[in-house]
C-alpha cells in the first residue's frame, strides 16, 4: 500500500471522528437544555399557576396574564405586519419596474433585519411611547414587533411571489384581466402557503423577543381584555421570565415559563415544517 | 446541413441521367440497326427493356423514400416531384425504343425507300431532342428546355413527311409490306418527341415552379 | 387615413400592419414589418429562434405592454383601430384577441373556474350564463367529453395535451375574434399536437388564427398564409403553398429546405 493512500486514510478517519464529536456535542447540548428545563419546571407546574393572575393579597403568582399578553401582542403585530409586508412585497415584485428603487428598498430591508432588537426597543420607546404618546403599552410593543418582522414577511412573500410561474400572469393578462385582478385572483392564491410560513417564522421570533418589549410593552401582570390590554402596559412571557428570575428571584416560575415557551416554539416549528412540506409537494405537481 | 439529404438528391440525379442516356443510346441504336441491317443491334435494344423498367422503378422508389423521410419543400420538392413525373416519360421512351427494335428484327431492310431515309433522319432528330431534354435537366437550364419544345416541331414535321412519302408509294401501288411498319415506327418516334417535351416542361417546373399545362 | 382603413376592412383584413418597427432598449428587434392578416384564415409565422416572430405576435394583443423599455413605431390596425402607441382599451382588445401560449398554463384552480376566469373578468356573474359559456367553450375546444365529469377538479391534473386544449377553451370563453397561438404544440406529443392542429383548422370557420411555429410541417398542414421572419425582418409573406413550393427569396428557400446558415 502506498504512503499517499495511508495518509489519506488517516486524514479521512480524523476528519470523520472530529465531525462526529461536533455532532455529539450539539445533540448533547440540546438534550441537556430540554431535559434540564423540564426537570426543573415539572415540580412547579400547577393549574393554578397557569390559570390565574398574580395576587399580592394572597401572595400567589399566576402567569395567565403573561400568556394572554403574548397572544395579544403577537396577534396585533401580525395584523399590522401582514398588510404592510405583503403589500411591500407585491409592490417590489409585481409593480415596480425601476430596478434602482427596488435595490434600494431591498437593501434597507436587509439592513433592518440585521439590527439588534434592543435598538428597536430603544427607538420604539422614543417614537411610539413618547413621541406618539402611546405610553408603555402592548400597542407600542406590537408596533415595534411589526417593524422588526417586516423583513421576514417581505422576504418570504417575495420568495413565494417569485415562484408563481410567469405563465400564470401572462395567461390572465391574455384574457384581458387588469393587473390587480391578476394579482388578487391568480398570483396571491398561489403564495398563500409561503405567506403563512413567513407568519409562523415571525410568530416564533415575536414569542422569543424580550429586549425590545422591555422598553415598549412594560412589566405589568394585569389580566385585561384585548382592547384594554392594547393601551395598557403588560409583560409577555419572555419579559415575565426575566422579571420573575432577575427581580423576584422566583426561579420556579421562571422555569415553568421557559417550559411553556419551549412547548410553544416546538408547536410552531412543527407547523412550519408541515407547511413547508406541503408547499414542496405543491411545487412538485 | 442536410448532407445526407443532399447525397441522396445527388444519387437520384445520377440515376436519372443514366437512365436518360441509356434511352438516348437505344434510339440511336435503332437507327443504326436500320441503317446497317443489323438485327443483333436491334436485339440488344429489345433485351434491355426489362432492365430499363427496373431502373425506372428504382428511381421512383428513391423519390418516394425522399418524400417520406425528408419531406422536401421548395426547390427540393420541385426536383423530387419533377423527377417522379419525368421518369414516367423516360420509361415510355425506353419502351418505345424497344418496340421499334422489335419491328426491326422482323425485316432485313434490303429495300430502300424515301420513307426509310426520312425515318432515319427522324430518329436522329429524336436523339437530339432527348439529349437536349436531359441536358436541360442536368444544367437546370431554362433556355435549353424551351429549345426542346421548339425542336419537337421538326420531329412532328418528319412524321408528316414520312406519312406523305408512304401515301405516295401506296398511291403508286409500289409500297412494300414494310411501309406499314415504317409508319408505325415513325409514330413511336413522334411519341418519343412528345415525351421529351413533357420532360422539358417538368424541367421548367423545377426551375420556375410553373406547373406544366397551366398558362 | 380613414379612407385607407375603410379599404382595409372591405378586403376582409382583420389586421393591417404597416411600417411597424420595435426596439427593446437599443436593440432594433423588428424592422419595417408590413403584413395584412385576413379574417377566417390561419397565418403561420415561421423562422429561426430569436427572429422576432413571437415578439411580433405579442403586439397584436399588446402583450408587449408588459415588457418595459419597448419602443414602437409604425402602425398596426386591428379592425380599423390603431394599436401602436394608442390609448385603446387593452382589456377589451385582449378579450377580442385571445392568446394561447407555448407551455400549457392553466391556472391552479378547477377546470370550471379556469374557463370561467375570462368571462368573470369581463363581468359575467350569472351562473346559468357562465355554465353555458363553459360548456360551449369546452365543446369548441374538443375537450368537453374528457372533462365533463370532473369540472370541479384541478386543471393541473390534466395531461399536457388536455391542458393546452383547456387553455384554448379558456381563450374561447371570452368569445374572441382572433386567436394568437405562440408555439402551442411545442411541448406536446404527436397525438396531442394532431388534436390541436385539427382543432385549429375547425376554429378557422369562426375565428382568425395567427400561429407561431417552429414546425414547418405544421405550418404546411394547417396554415393558409405563411410569413417567414429572419433577424427581425419579414423576409417573405404569402400563401403557404406558394412559400413552400416556389419561395421568392433565397433566404426563405434556404431556411425551409434546411440549408440555412
Amino acid at each position: 500500500m502506498s504512503v499517499a493512500s495511508t495518509k489519506r486514510k488517516i486524514y479521512k478517519a480524523t476528519m470523520l471522528s472530529l465531525s462526529n464529536i461536533c455532532m455529539a456535542i450539539t445533540v448533547a447540548l440540546v438534550f441537556f437544555l430540554i431535559i434540564y428545563i423540564f426537570v426543573k419546571s415539572i415540580p412547579y407546574f400547577s393549574w393554578e399557576l397557569l390559570s390565574t393572575s398574580p395576587s399580592y393579597l394572597k401572595g400567589t403568582i399566576g402567569v395567565l396574564p403573561d400568556i394572554m399578553n403574548t397572544i395579544y401582542i403577537i396577534f396585533m403585530a401580525l395584523v399590522l405586519v401582514l398588510p404592510m409586508g405583503v403589500g411591500t412585497a407585491i409592490y417590489l415584485n409585481e409593480y415596480s419596474n425601476r430596478p434602482k428603487v427596488e435595490k434600494a428598498i431591498e437593501y434597507c430591508i436587509e439592513t433592518l433585519a440585521g439590527i439588534p432588537s434592543i435598538i428597536y426597543g430603544l427607538v420604539g420607546m422614543l417614537v411610539f411611547c413618547q413621541f406618539m404618546g402611546l405610553q408603555t403599552s402592548l400597542l407600542a410593543g406590537a408596533l415595534t414587533l411589526m417593524i422588526m418582522n417586516l423583513p421576514t414577511i417581505i422576504r418570504t412573500t417575495q420568495e413565494s411571489l417569485k415562484t408563481v410561474p410567469q405563465s400564470y400572469r401572462e395567461g390572465a393578462f391574455g384574457l384581458g384581466a387588469a393587473k390587480w385582478r391578476v394579482i388578487r385572483t391568480v398570483v396571491l392564491p398561489c403564495c398563500i402557503d409561503g405567506i403563512v410560513t413567513g407568519c409562523i417564522l415571525s410568530v416564533g421570533r415575536m414569542m422569543g423577543e424580550s429586549a425590545a418589549l422591555l422598553f415598549t410593552a412594560g412589566f405589568a401582570h394585569n389580566l385585561n381584555g384585548f382592547f384594554d390590554a392594547m393601551h395598557s402596559a403588560g409583560a409577555t412571557l419572555t419579559v415575565a421570565l426575566y422579571v420573575y428570575a432577575k427581580e423576584q428571584g422566583r426561579f420556579d416560575v421562571a422555569f415553568v415559563i421557559a417550559a411553556i415557551l419551549m412547548l410553544m416554539s416546538l408547536v410552531i416549528n412543527i407547523t412550519a415544517t408541515v407547511l413547508a412540506r406541503r408547499i414542496q409537494n405543491k411545487k412538485g405537481e | 446541413m442536410r448532407e445526407k439529404f443532399d447525397e441522396q438528391l445527388d444519387e437520384l440525379n445520377k440515376q436519372f441521367i443514366l437512365l436518360g442516356s441509356v434511352c438516348e443510346k437505344n434510339i440511336a441504336k435503332d437507327a443504326e440497326a436500320i441503317r446497317n441491317h443489323d438485327r443483333e443491334e436491334a436485339l440488344s435494344v429489345f433485351n434491355q427493356e426489362y432492365d430499363l423498367n427496373n431502373r425506372g422503378r428504382d428511381i421512383e422508389r428513391l423519390c418516394l423514400s425522399l418524400i417520406l423521410r425528408q419531406q422536401p419543400v421548395a426547390s427540393d420538392l420541385r426536383l423530387v416531384s419533377g423527377v417522379l413525373k419525368m421518369v414516367t416519360d423516360l420509361d415510355r421512351i425506353g419502351a418505345q425504343a424497344g418496340d421499334i427494335a422489335e419491328i426491326i428484327m422482323k425485316y432485313d431492310f434490303s429495300h430502300k425507300g424515301e420513307d426509310q431515309d426520312l425515318l432515319l433522319k427522324m430518329a436522329d432528330e429524336c436523339v437530339k431532342v432527348l439529349h437536349a431534354a436531359i441536358d436541360a435537366y442536368v444544367r437546370l437550364d431554362q433556355k435549353t428546355a424551351e429549345e426542346v419544345l421548339r425542336m419537337d416541331d421538326s420531329v412532328d414535321q418528319y412524321f408528316a413527311m414520312v406519312k406523305e412519302a408512304i401515301i405516295q408509294e401506296v398511291s403508286r401501288s409500289e409500297a412494300p409490306k414494310i411501309s406499314f411498319d415504317v409508319i408505325l415506327m415513325a409514330k413511336y418516334l413522334e411519341r418519343i418527341g412528345d415525351h421529351c417535351c413533357n420532360i422539358a416542361q417538368w424541367v421548367l417546373y423545377i426551375i420556375t415552379g410553373k406547373q406544366p399545362g397551366t398558362r | 387615413m380613414s379612407e385607407n382603413n375603410a379599404n382595409a376592412a372591405a378586403e376582409g383584413n382583420i389586421f393591417t400592419v404597416s411600417k411597424f418597427n420595435l426596439w427593446y432598449g437599443d436593440h432594433h428587434a423588428l424592422h419595417n414589418i408590413n403584413m395584412d392578416i385576413k379574417e377566417h384564415t390561419i397565418t403561420a409565422l415561421i423562422g429561426p429562434s430569436g427572429c422576432g416572430k413571437s415578439t411580433f405576435i405579442r403586439n397584436l394583443n399588446r402583450m408587449n405592454d408588459l415588457i418595459p423599455s419597448t419602443k414602437l413605431e409604425g402602425s398596426i390596425l386591428y379592425n380599423n383601430e390603431e394599436l401602436v402607441n394608442s390609448d385603446i382599451d387593452v382589456s377589451k382588445l385582449r378579450k377580442e384577441v385571445g392568446m394561447v401560449f407555448q407551455k400549457p398554463n392553466p391556472f391552479p384552480m378547477s377546470i370550471y373556474d379556469n374557463i370561467a376566469y375570462g368571462p368573470r373578468t369581463h363581468g359575467v356573474r350569472n351562473r346559468a350564463k357562465l355554465d353555458n359559456l363553459v360548456t360551449e367553450s369546452l365543446k369548441s375546444a374538443a375537450i368537453y367529453e374528457e372533462v365533463k365529469d370532473r369540472m370541479s377538479s384541478s386543471a393541473l391534473g390534466l395531461s399536457g395535451g388536455q391542458q393546452q386544449r383547456l387553455c384554448i377553451a379558456r381563450a374561447l370563453a371570452v368569445q374572441p375574434r382572433v386567436l394568437l397561438m405562440d408555439e402551442p404544440t411545442s411541448a406536446l406529443d404527436p397525438i396531442s399536437t394532431g388534436k390541436i392542429e385539427e382543432l385549429a383548422m375547425q376554429l378557422k370557420e369562426k375565428y382568425t388564427i395567427v400561429i407561431v411555429t417552429h414546425n414547418m410541417q405544421q405550418a404546411l398542414r394547417i396554415s393558409d398564409y405563411t410569413a417567414f421572419f429572419l433577424l427581425g425582418d419579414l423576409v417573405e409573406f404569402g400563401p403557404t403553398e406558394k412559400i413552400f413550393t416556389k419561395p421568392e427569396d433565397k433566404r426563405t428557400e434556404d431556411y425551409i429546405t434546411g440549408r440555412f446558415g
